[in-house]
C-alpha cells in the first residue's frame, strides 16, 4: 500500500505560487461550482436564458438609436446593430463575470468558513459560468449576421484569443476585487461605478479610431479596449488587426492577473477569520 | 499499525482583537490610520492580540477516536479549523498523514433552489467526494436520510428536519482516512441522533481516525477512547475518556450557579462537596431545607438520573414527619456503585401523602450543583460496553491458577 501523502500545515509564508496542481485536484469541485451557478441563475429567473439575449439586445437597440442615429457616431460603415452588438458581447460578459467574481467570496462565506478548498476555485468558477450566457447571446449575433448578410472572414479564427483575454481580464480584476471585498465591504458600492466608467473608457459605444493613432497604445493599457476592438475586428472586419494596442492590453492583463493571484492568496490565508 | 496520523507541535493561533468573525469597513481602516500617530509606540502590539490557541502539541494515532472537550471559546473549533486547513496557524505546525474530511457544519453548501438530488452531489463534492464516489453511494445516502419521495423537489420545500437528515446522510458517507467532526450530532430528533451515533461508531470501527468535538459528554463517552480537554487555548489534560471527563465535569461544578429551591436550600456529601470519591463506602446525602409549615405523613423522593436522562435509582420514604423551620435530612446509602460521570439528583417532597394519593406537592427540586462521581472505572474499557454501574469483578482460571481483575487499565 502506498504511504499516504503527508500534509504539512504551517503559518502562511511570504511566498506564493499559482496552485495549479491543487486546482487540478479540485477540478470536479470547480465543475460543480460552475454547474451550481448556472443552474441557480436559470432556476431563479422566470424567462431564464432569454435574459442572456434580451440584455445585450435591448442595450444594442438603445445605443443604435441614441449614439448611432441621433449622435451619428461613426461605425465605419457597419450597420449600427452589428457595430454595437459585437462590442456588447464581450463587454456584457466581462461586466457580469467581474461582478460575480467580486461577490463570490462574500456570497460563499459560509462555505469559506466551514470547508477547505482552493479559494481560487470560487472566482474562477464565476468567471467560467458566465460563458454560458455569452454563448447564448452569441447565437443571437450569428442570427444578426445572417440577417445583415455579413460574412465573417478568416479573422474570426482570432475570436478565441480575444475571448480568452476577456476571461483573464475578468478573472484578474475579479481576484483583486474579491479579495478586497472580503475585507472591505465598500467594494460592493464602488463596483457599479467602476463598471460604468470602464465601459465609457472602452470602445463600446464608439470606435477606437476616435483615439489618435499615436495614443492608441496608451489606450490599450485598458485591457478591455484591446478585447473589444479585437472582437469587432475578428467578427466584422471593422478596425485594425491586433497590433501594438493588443500587445499593451495583453501585457496589462498578465500583470493584473499575476498580481491578483498573489493578492488573493495573501487574503486567502486570513479570509476565514475576517469574512 | 499505530503510528501517528496527526502530529501537532507547538500550534498557536493569534487573532487581532475585534478582527475575529468581523469584516472591516474602509472607514475603520482610515480611522485607525488617522489615530495611529497619536498612539504610543508598542502599545498596540500586546494589547490588540488574542491567542485563541497557544502551544498545543499532541499526536493522534491511526484508528484512534479522540474527543475534544472544553468550554465555549476554549479553542476547540479553532483547532479543528486549523487541522482542516480553513485557517492557518500563527505558529507551530501540524502534520497529517492521509486524506482528511472535515465536518464543521451539517449542510455545508446546500442551496435551497436546487433539488435534493442536486444538493447531494453538490454537498458531496464540497466535502471532498468525487462525482463517481457520490454516484456509487447515492442510493445509500437517500435511504439513510429517508427522503426518497421528495428527492427531486427543491430543497426549500423540505422541512428543516428533512434537510438536516439529508445533510448528515451525505456527510456520514464521507470516507476519508481522518475525519474531523465539530458538534454536528446535536441535530435532528432523538431517533436520528441515535442513527448518527451508530454510523459514527461504524466508521470508527472500520479503523479510521476521528477527532470529535462535542459538549455532550455521553456522546464523547460512547465514541472516544481518549479525550483532550482544551481550556483557554491550551491542553489542560489529556488521557482516557473517563478520567478526563470526570476532571472536566468536576471543574464545571464550581462554575455552576447556586440555585435554590422553594424549600430545598442546598445539598452536599458531607466533607466532599458534591463529589463521591469512594466506590464501596457509605454515601451520605445531606439535604438542607427551610419549611414554612411542618410536613406530616409526607413523602420524600430521592432519585439519581444520568446524562442520558435514564433514572438509575430512586428511593421513596413514606410517612415522613419534619417540623417547620430550617431542617436537615440525611439520606444514607451503604454503597453506590455508579459509573464515573455527572448525575442529576432529583428530590421531591409531598405533604399529607404522596404523588399517587392526593399528596400536596411541596417541591420537585433538581439539585444544584449536580452530583459528580469521580471514582476509578472498574468496568469494560470501551465505554459502550461498560454499562451503568461501576463494580469490580474478578476472573479466575483455576486450572492455571491465574486471576484477572476487571479494572480498566490494569
Amino acid at each position: 500500500m502506498a504511504k499516504p501523502p503527508v500534509l504539512r500545515i504551517t503559518p502562511p509564508s511570504r511566498w506564493w505560487a499559482i496552485p495549479f496542481g491543487e486546482l487540478w485536484a479540485y477540478r470536479e469541485l470547480l465543475y460543480f461550482f460552475v454547474w451550481r451557478d448556472i443552474k441557480i441563475r436559470y432556476k431563479q429567473t422566470a424567462i431564464g436564458a432569454a435574459w442572456a439575449v434580451l440584455q445585450p439586445f435591448l442595450t444594442m437597440l438603445v445605443f443604435s438609436l441614441f449614439f448611432g442615429k441621433l449622435a451619428h457616431i461613426s461605425s465605419g460603415g457597419l450597420p449600427y446593430p452589428i457595430f454595437y452588438y459585437s462590442a456588447l458581447l464581450p463587454w456584457m460578459y466581462f461586466a457580469s463575470a467581474l461582478q460575480n467574481a467580486t461577490n463570490t467570496i462574500v456570497e460563499n462565506q459560509r462555505l469559506v468558513t466551514k470547508v477547505y478548498f482552493p479559494r481560487l476555485a470560487l472566482p474562477l468558477s464565476s468567471v467560467l459560468s458566465g460563458l454560458v450566457d455569452f454563448g447564448v447571446s452569441f447565437l443571437m449575433f450569428i442570427a444578426m449576421m445572417i440577417y445583415y448578410g455579413i460574412r465573417p472572414s478568416a479573422a474570426a479564427l482570432w475570436l478565441p484569443v480575444f475571448l480568452l483575454m476577456a476571461i483573464l481580464t475578468a478573472l484578474g480584476v475579479g481576484l483583486w476585487l474579491a479579495a478586497l471585498n472580503a475585507i472591505y465591504r465598500d467594494v460592493r458600492y464602488v463596483l457599479p461605478f467602476l463598471v460604468q466608467f470602464w465601459m465609457f473608457a472602452s470602445p463600446v459605444v464608439y470606435s477606437s479610431s476616435l483615439v489618435p493613432a499615436k495614443w492608441r497604445w496608451l489606450y490599450g493599457l485598458n485591457p478591455m479596449a484591446g478585447v473589444i476592438e479585437g472582437f469587432r475586428w475578428s467578427l466584422t472586419g471593422h478596425g485594425d488587426p491586433p497590433g501594438r494596442m493588443f500587445l499593451a492590453s495583453a501585457g496589462v492583463v498578465l500583470a493584473i492577473l499575476l498580481g491578483g493571484v498573489g493578492y488573493f492568496q495573501k487574503m486567502e490565508t486570513t479570509v476565514a477569520d475576517v469574512v | 499499525m499505530s503510528e501517528a496520523v496527526i502530529h501537532v507541535e507547538g500550534l498557536g493561533k493569534r487573532y487581532r482583537v475585534g478582527e475575529r468573525e468581523r469584516y472591516l469597513a474602509l472607514r475603520d481602516v482610515l480611522a485607525r490610520a488617522v489615530t495611529a500617530p497619536f498612539r504610543r509606540n508598542g502599545q498596540r502590539r500586546t494589547r490588540d492580540y488574542l491567542w485563541a490557541l497557544r502551544d498545543v502539541s499532541f499526536d493522534v494515532r491511526q484508528g484512534e477516536v479522540v474527543g475534544l472537550i472544553g468550554r465555549n471559546g476554549a479553542g476547540k473549533t479553532t483547532l479543528l479549523k486549523i487541522l482542516s486547513r480553513i485557517t492557518r496557524p500563527t505558529e507551530g505546525f501540524a502534520e497529517i498523514h492521509g486524506r482528511v474530511g472535515s465536518l464543521l457544519e451539517v449542510g455545508t453548501g446546500f442551496h435551497p433552489e436546487l433539488t435534493g438530488r442536486e444538493n447531494v452531489y453538490l454537498s458531496g463534492a464540497i466535502l471532498g467526494m468525487s462525482r463517481r464516489e457520490i454516484g456509487q453511494k447515492y442510493d445509500a445516502i437517500v435511504d439513510f436520510a429517508g427522503v426518497e419521495r421528495f428527492i427531486d423537489t427543491p430543497l426549500k420545500h423540505f422541512s428543516t428536519g428533512m434537510q438536516m437528515r439529508l445533510a448528515f446522510a451525505v456527510a456520514a458517507h464521507l470516507e476519508p482516512e481522518i475525519l474531523l467532526v465539530d458538534e454536528v450530532l446535536a441535530v435532528g430528533d432523538l431517533e436520528f441522533q441515535k442513527k448518527c451515533l451508530g454510523k459514527m461508531q461504524e466508521v470508527s470501527q472500520s479503523g479510521r481516525t476521528i477527532v470529535f468535538v462535542s459538549h455532550q459528554m455521553n456522546q464523547i463517552r460512547r465514541l472516544c477512547e481518549r479525550v483532550l480537554w482544551i481550556d483557554a487555548g491550551q491542553i489542560r489534560q489529556s488521557g482516557s475518556t473517563g478520567e478526563v471527563i470526570a476532571a472536566y465535569e468536576s471543574s464545571q461544578v464550581g462554575a455552576a450557579a447556586e440555585s435554590r429551591g422553594k424549600c430545598f436550600l442546598r445539598w452536599e456529601v458531607p466533607g466532599h462537596g458534591n463529589v463521591i470519591r469512594q466506590l464501596a463506602d457509605e454515601v451520605v446525602f445531606r439535604l438542607e431545607l427551610q419549611l414554612t409549615e411542618p410536613v406530616s405523613k409526607g413523602h420524600l423522593g430521592v432519585n439519581i438520573v444520568n446524562g442520558d436522562s435514564v433514572l438509575l435509582i430512586g428511593w421513596g420514604f413514606e410517612n415522613v414527619e419534619i417540623p417547620a423551620g430550617r431542617q436537615e435530612l440525611m439520606v444514607r446509602v451503604p454503597f453506590l456503585p455508579l459509573r464515573p460521570g455527572a448525575y442529576t439528583l432529583l428530590c421531591t417532597l409531598f405533604n399529607n401523602g404522596n404523588n399517587l394519593n392526593d399528596g400536596e406537592a411541596i417541591e420537585h427540586w433538581i439539585a444544584v450543583p449536580p452530583l459528580i462521581v469521580d471514582t476509578r472505572p472498574m468496568t469494560h474499557a470501551q465505554d459502550r460496553w461498560a454499562g451503568l454501574l461501576n463494580i469490580p469483578a474478578e476472573l479466575q482460571v483455576p486450572s492455571t491458577d491465574t486471576v484477572r481483575t476487571s479494572v480498566a487499565g490494569s
